[in-house]
């Protein structure tokens, strides 16, 4: 079986993000990391290829091969190196000038492209990013590739070529399954992603890490980046600080004047 | 007129009450034509009957449950060519904004996620990165597909019998694009609905943290005062002490209730990401440095297990 794993490097989640004069956010000021939701796929991926490989482990002897794919620029190579240590075999990076600011749509578009060219049976991916947050890659991808879709999963089951999947939605837990090929999308309870190990550091600066231009993989430049995206921000501003609120100390009565404040705010 | 599609949400046949909500929006930019695609549209047209809504639709011909996300989309592409509206507005809930996704794909359009607030020119309001920046957006290609955040605006109602939707049925079929035949719901077991109320939807949320030490009987106590819904930190439910599908921050729910109310919960950006931009925040807490002081109307410095019962206390007596 084939699985690729679809990552985004973000600005790390800790940090203070703010936008840039271009109306973009700026990343150049912050510290680039794999987006914490996508280290779930990843996990989700080992365990899976673990779970059915002879040997119980990940690698060429599995009969299995995960592939990590990227969207993003240069120095997004280091979460794909990540991604690698952590044990997935090879990456594909898809850097090209004409890409700088892609909306959803083109993301979708050129991580189809690279999809459907390698053949592969099943694509997970995190929920969504920790800085556009938009939580909806994994379904436009399902769209454009006509992958069956298992978003959201807290559980994931491979039986020959049938997934199953369990997940929580505001209909209750739902029970989900279909043929390969399939997008899964994995929410954070579903495991605990790995560390990458010494061994496994050292071993990721072999596996093969590829990158791609647009023209590799047959889009067109006119199609993505900023001038093919569909919406745009106007303008941006800090969120006004909010006014200085009343700070007091429990003398024995705090639960009291909390209810008098709730009262003088009409909320109660 | 210009005219706006909304996707009429529900659960269990309820319609959700961010319907209600973006009907009101659309009121704003048109005429409001609500879709209804749901097994269950016989009990849900009734309860559109005092919303901002102009027209509905019911899409017949799918089994929409068993399609999901993907049939949802066909039908409101083709509705979009039948009725050429300014703007499609959906709920921003998961499976709102996937819809919303698979449309945009579907009909080569520009979307914008989890508005809070959209004016008669379409330009939407976001806040972003945390609550710390507030943004406005614009689609520019195609017919905008704007999602909208729960709470974002006190919602229209008519008063009864004063308003009466025009209704029709239209007639779609699903040719299994996208693929979303091919995914099976095998079972559902409906979630032990608790006498809350949800936690995107509610009015007011009492969350706790790591500082209940486990002990959410007086969260909840207060939180049941109120009528409020319950909400956890990621701490909380990483230790196991409340269920994931409450937490809320960057990993979980995002909300903005008019009054939240922060227990031992120290407030780290992985939390105020998901509840900053609340309109009044309380919070309790025993360090008095605790960063969730600095996005708090009222903070109060002490031990939440007295606070909160003095609290629920006097709430109930306030209330009798």
């Amino acid at each position: 079986m084939k699985i690729a794993v679809c990552i985004k490097q973000v600005p790390d989640s800790w940090a203070e993000k703010k936008m840039g004069s271009d109306q973009r956010l700026d990343r150049a000021s912050v510290d680039a990391v794999l987006n914490d939701l996508d280290e779930y796929a990843i996990e989700s991926a080992l365990a899976l290829v673990e779970a059915h490989s002879p040997t119980g482990e990940v690698g060429e002897a599995s009969g299995h091969s995960i592939t990590v794919i990227s969207m993003g620029p240069e120095r997004a190579t280091e979460s794909l190196r990540k991604a690698l240590s952590m044990g997935a075999d090879d990456a594909i990076l898809i850097n090209d000038d004409a890409l700088t600011g892609s909306d959803a749509l083109a993301t979708s578009k050129v991580l189809a492209a690279v999809i459907l060219a390698g053949g592969y049976d099943l694509v997970l991916c995190g929920t969504e990013s920790t800085d556009a947050r938009m939580s909806v890659i994994p379904a436009m991808l399902a769209e454009r590739l006509g992958f069956a879709q298992l978003t959201f999963a807290g559980k994931v089951a491979l039986n020959g070529t049938t997934v199953n999947i369990s997940r929580q939605t505001e209909f209750g837990v739902e029970e989900m399954s279909a043929e390969l090929p399939v997008i899964i999308s994995v929410v954070e309870k579903i495991n605990e992603p790995r560390y990458p190990s010494f061994k496994g550091i050292m071993a990721s600066k072999k596996k093969p890490l590829v990158t791609k231009s647009l023209t590799e993989i047959g889009i067109l430049p006119a199609d993505v980046g900023s001038a093919a995206a569909w919406s745009t921000v106007k303008d941006s501003l800090p969120r006004p600080p909010r006014g200085v609120g009343v700070k007091i100390i429990d003398d024995g009565n705090g639960g009291s004047q909390l209810v008098s404040f709730l009262a003088e705010r009409k909320l109660i | 007129m210009s005219s706006v599609l909304i996707l009429v949400d529900s659960v269990g046949g309820k319609v959700s009450k961010s319907t209600a909500e973006i009907a009101t929006f659309g009121r704003r930019i048109g005429s409001v034509i609500a879709v209804v695609c749901s097994s269950d549209a016989a009990i849900i047209v009734p309860q559109l009957a005092d919303l901002a809504i102009d027209r509905t639709i019911t899409c017949t011909g799918v089994e929409f449950e068993k399609f999901s996300t993907g049939a949802v989309a066909s039908a409101l592409a083709a509705l979009v060519t039948k009725e050429s509206p300014t703007a499609v507005l959906i709920a921003s809930s998961a499976r709102g904004k996937e819809i919303a996704g698979r449309l945009a794909v579907r009909i080569n359009s520009g979307i914008i996620t989890d508005a809070i607030d959209i004016d008669s020119e379409l330009i939407a309001t976001q806040s972003v990165f945390g609550g710390s920046t507030t943004v406005h957006s614009v689609v520019t290609h195609g017919t905008p597909i704007i999602t909208i955040r729960g709470n974002a605006v006190e919602a229209f109602h008519a008063s009864p019998g004063t308003n009466a939707p025009v209704h029709e049925d239209f007639s779609v079929s699903y040719d299994g694009a996208g693929g979303a035949d091919r995914a099976a719901v095998l079972s559902v077991a409906p979630a032990v609905k608790g006498g809350r109320p949800e936690l995107t939807e509610a009015s007011m949320i009492v969350s706790g943290g790591k500082g209940t030490d486990g002990n959410f009987a007086p969260v909840e106590a207060l939180a049941d005062a109120l009528g409020a819904a319950v909400g956890a930190s990621r701490a909380a439910t990483d230790a196991g002490w409340y269920p994931h599908s409450f937490q809320v921050g960057q990993t979980g729910k995002t909300v903005s209730p008019q009054l939240y109310i922060a227990a031992g919960i120290s407030g780290a950006i992985q939390h105020r990401a998901g509840m900053q931009t609340s309109k009044t925040i309380v919070a309790i807490n025993k360090d008095p440095e605790a960063p969730i002081f600095d996005v708090a109307d009222f903070g109060i410095v002490g031990d939440l297990f007295t606070v909160l019962a003095q609290a629920s206390a006097g709430v109930i007596a306030k209330k009798s």
